[in-house]
């Protein structure tokens, strides 16, 4: 098989190939780490292993000629630099980590290498993932494989799990981990083609993964077919005791749940995600994915989530609360960057003035100023209660018999690199305003591609689905999949 | 609500950020954007509705109050930018 030919099969083709002995993990590993070196360009990966890739897949090699093949046996993957990787680099694209390398493992790495899976590289992303873009990361901006028809402007591949997202659609990995507080994975899976599930807050561990807002951060994958991401899932996700906040529900059979019908299953349209001025081609293809499901046998209702407008405001508030808690390790003392000062308060600001970057401190103050006293209350307390009313809202919807709830995944394409240089922050938020309430509400959602733009670049949709039963959501999913088809970028890089 | 530029100053001494003047008109500018995006969720009857501490209907899980864990001073200190004899070192803080 070429080259070319190894990178373009999907992780269920890789495990059939080489259960089959078509070819070798070491021959697989060998063609994705020279399809990495010809993309630099699109500085989709911080750092490449290709050593350490070489000697997993050599191991897997060994386990695949003795019948002893587990999950994830030698399909090579990329992750996120947000999870810590034992002896490799782990900075969350910022500065202020700078030279950080764990002596610990992530749970959730950890767990896709106990099933066998190669590390490929660390990838790019949004500072501390702060960022619908890829373009606040130390390491500068991912570039999108996806260009307009008739254009070579380069577009943003979405934040904050941009470089997860770009080398999934690139062909530079088989699979990616990535993590979403507020859209993270399925917002720059929207702009990419690919497939990228949230899953339900506690799913997966948080243990070894670089905090950013605990009670809305969540690690998953992006993969480039339903299926894929439902065979990731299955090793990410885990009960782990080191992390209070994981949940002791048995890991599903989200494999097993593709390809199962639909019929009978009620999916929720919700009034409040039609938005003013929202463009007729997302308009048009969130009714072809009602249509879809339709004719494979879903009932349609329409649904309220009253509460739905005020998700991106209250997150806004939240989010940087706990960024600002969390981010007050990054000290200078126990790891990373140290900027010198006269005394110890002023080497703090010194060296938090130079490690982060302008997004990550502007986070930082806001949640400084909310929780602070005489504001605490008017704005965290109130956001906190807002959460539970957006959590009603969806709580309401399920009582009421829906089984999955479908709105469009992103208000636009993929844009340009630095078009929103100087539109104001809000305005760079609102990428996320069909996604953020799924995180405020700690549910499933599942990113899937549905289709083409105008100008030739893809959208997706998203399906949204209750606690714990992410089944449904690949069930769902795998039909928008059959129906739409599956979208690559064609080469330029 | 809005905030000064004294206030933008006086966050980031709380959070401890060096800022210079113009970075500190640049954030003034922003997080006062953010702030007035947030006033609407003044329009929001919250009363009697309880502020979500947990998505998932859980008590937080406890274990026994034991070591399971340490005796590696030399690992936890490995990525200091500065160490001693597996201290921290800082800054003289008191004379």
């Amino acid at each position: 098989m070429s080259s070319t030919d190894l990178t373009s099969l999907t992780i269920a083709e890789i495990r059939d190939g080489l259960s089959a002995k078509a070819f070798s993990a070491t021959e697989l590993t060998k063609a994705y780490l020279a399809s990495m070196e010809a993309a630099r360009s699109l500085n989709a990966y911080i750092v490449e292993t290709p050593e350490q890739a070489l000697t997993m897949a050599a191991a897997s090699d060994e386990r695949l000629a003795k019948g002893e093949a587990r999950a994830l046996e030698g399909v090579p993957l990329g992750i996120k630099d947000l999870f810590a990787t034992e002896g490799v680099h782990t900075q969350a694209a910022s500065h202020i980590l700078d030279q950080f390398k764990p002596n610990y493992e992530s749970t959730v790495t950890a767990n896709l290498w106990n099933d066998g899976a190669v590390m490929l590289g660390k990838l790019n992303m949004d500072e501390f993932a702060m960022g619908s873009s890829n373009e606040t990361s130390y390491y500068g901006p991912v570039v999108n494989p996806w260009r307009k028809e008739g254009s070579n402007a380069p577009l943003v591949p979405g934040g904050s799990s941009g470089g997860s997202a770009a080398a999934v659609a690139a062909r530079l990995c088989a699979g990616a981990t990535a993590t979403d507080t507020g859209g993270s994975i399925r917002q720059p899976a929207a702009f990419t083609g690919t497939v990228g599930i949230k899953p339900t807050y506690g799913r997966c561990s948080r243990w070894g993964t670089v905090a950013f807002a605990s009670s809305l951060d969540q690690a998953g994958p992006i993969a480039r077919t339903v299926r894929d991401a439902a065979i990731l899932l299955k090793s990410m996700a885990s009960v782990d005791e080191k992390d209070t906040t994981s949940v002791d529900v048995p890991v599903g059979d989200y494999e097993g749940a593709v390809g199962q019908s639909v019929k009978g299953l009620r999916i929720g349209i919700p009034r409040e995600y039609r938005l003013d001025g929202m463009s007729d081609e997302i308009e048009a293809l969130w009714q072809q994915g009602i249509a879809w499901l339709k004719e494979a046998g879903a009932e349609i209702v329409d649904i309220s989530l009253p509460h739905t407008k005020y998700a991106l405001p209250a997150y806004y508030i939240v989010a940087p609360a706990e960024a600002s808690s969390n981010l007050a390790r990054y000290d200078g003392v126990r790891y990373g960057l140290r900027v010198p000062g006269d005394d110890i308060a002023s080497m703090y600001e010194n060296t938090r003035s130079a490690g982060f970057g302008h997004e990550v401190k502007r986070r930082i103050l806001i949640g400084t100023y909310v929780l602070s006293a005489g504001y605490y209350d008017a704005y965290y307390v109130r956001a906190q209660r807002i959460r539970t009313l957006i959590k009603r809202d969806f709580d309401l919807a399920f009582a009421a018999g829906v089984d999955a709830v479908l709105t469009p995944a992103t208000p636009s394409a993929a844009f340009g690199l630095a078009e929103m240089a100087t539109a104001s922050p809000v305005e760079m938020y609102l990428n996320d305003i069909f996604t953020v309430t799924v995180n405020m509400a700690g549910l499933p959602g599942l990113a899937v591609p549905a289709g083409l733009d105008k100008a030739k670049l893809p959208l997706g949709l998203q399906l949204i689905g209750r606690p714990f039963e992410e089944e449904t959501l690949f069930r769902l999913g795998q039909v928008i999949e059959d129906a739409a088809g599956s979208f690559a970028p064609s080469k330029w890089w | 609500m809005s905030v000064d530029i004294a206030t933008v100053k006086r966050v980031a001494h709380l959070a401890r950020i060096a800022v210079t003047e113009e970075e500190a008109a640049s954030f003034q500018g922003e997080i006062n954007a953010i702030l007035g995006f947030a006033e609407q969720l003044n329009e929001v009857d919250v009363e009697g509705v309880e502020p979500l501490t947990s998505v998932v209907a859980q008590t937080m899980k406890k274990r026994e109050d034991v070591v399971t864990d340490g005796f590696y001073a030399d690992r936890v200190v490995a990525n200091a930018p500065v160490s001693d004899d597996d201290f921290f070192v800082v800054p003289k803080v008191v004379e």
